[in-house]
């Protein structure tokens, strides 16, 4: 059986707290382990901050879309921003890759959200936004 | 607020004990505080108490990475205790764990600091 939801919100810091509820709240009759749901919610703490910090600059006007559809086993997270999009999607996922190191930014970001990931798919050009897919399959969904 | 925390000093250790969700919205203001702590106190060593933290994403390892900058110039350091697998595997995976002593509770830290 298939489930989906999609939202969308105001590009604030504080909406990544939210993004991060709603998805568990969402997976909540799935079953999952406290250390999955763990990994989801850092999947999409990463990908909404980045939407927010990178691609809106911290613009609260902007907002932020959220995706996500459960179909077996198989989650596919789907983050959205119409932001200044990303000059070298390659350079971006490389580990420690930062544009904020003045902010304190780790540049791990890509490479969490990869490790926590099957797949990561980030579709991004600049001034054309930027979409991070993150496919996950899941052990054990009831 | 989605993270409470609890900061003491003890001989030129900062001890803060976190309690919630670490991200990007409530680091900035921990940092500006800690920040001024550390050069108001003259603090050597940082002890980040994380048995009450839920979840970090890469923020708090910008944070982490960030102290352990300021304090290594003064032969200081940053010492990670009681973390929960989620946290100890972002510890891990960020490369944290190469700069920072890990232990396993605060009473640990005391030892090795020999502050108990």
């Amino acid at each position: 059986m298939k489930n989906y939801m999609k939202m969308e919100f105001s590009a604030r810091l504080e909406n990544v707290t939210f993004a991060r509820g709603v998805i568990s709240s969402f997976l909540l009759n799935n079953d999952l382990t406290l250390n999955t749901i763990n990994e989801i919610k850092t999947i999409v703490s990463e990908a909404v901050t980045n939407a927010i910090l990178h691609g809106y600059q911290n613009n609260p006007v902007k907002l932020v879309d959220m995706e996500v559809e459960i179909e077996g086993n198989k989650l596919i997270i789907i983050v959205h921003d119409d932001g200044i999009g990303i000059d070298d999607v390659e350079k971006a996922r490389e580990p420690l890759f930062t544009t904020k190191l003045r902010e304190e930014r780790a540049g791990l970001g890509f490479t969490i959200m990869d490790v926590f990931s099957d797949e990561m798919e980030v579709i991004s050009a600049p001034n054309e936004g930027t979409t991070v897919i993150c496919t996950k399959y899941l052990e054990n969904v009831q | 607020m989605t993270l409470k925390v609890e900061m003491f000093i003890k001989r030129h250790v900062l001890y803060v004990r976190f309690d919630g969700e670490l991200d990007q919205h409530n680091v900035e203001s921990l940092r500006v505080r800690i920040i001024e702590l550390i050069d108001k106190y003259l603090i050597k060593h940082l002890v980040l108490n994380f048995s009450k933290l839920q979840f970090m994403d890469s923020s708090g390892v910008g944070f982490i990475i960030g102290r352990y900058n300021r304090l290594k110039r003064d032969n200081g350091e940053v010492i990670l205790c009681a973390m929960n697998p989620s946290i100890k595997r972002i510890v891990m995976l960020s490369g944290l764990s190469k700069i920072c002593t890990i232990k396993a509770d605060e009473e640990d830290v005391n030892t090795y600091l020999g502050v108990a």
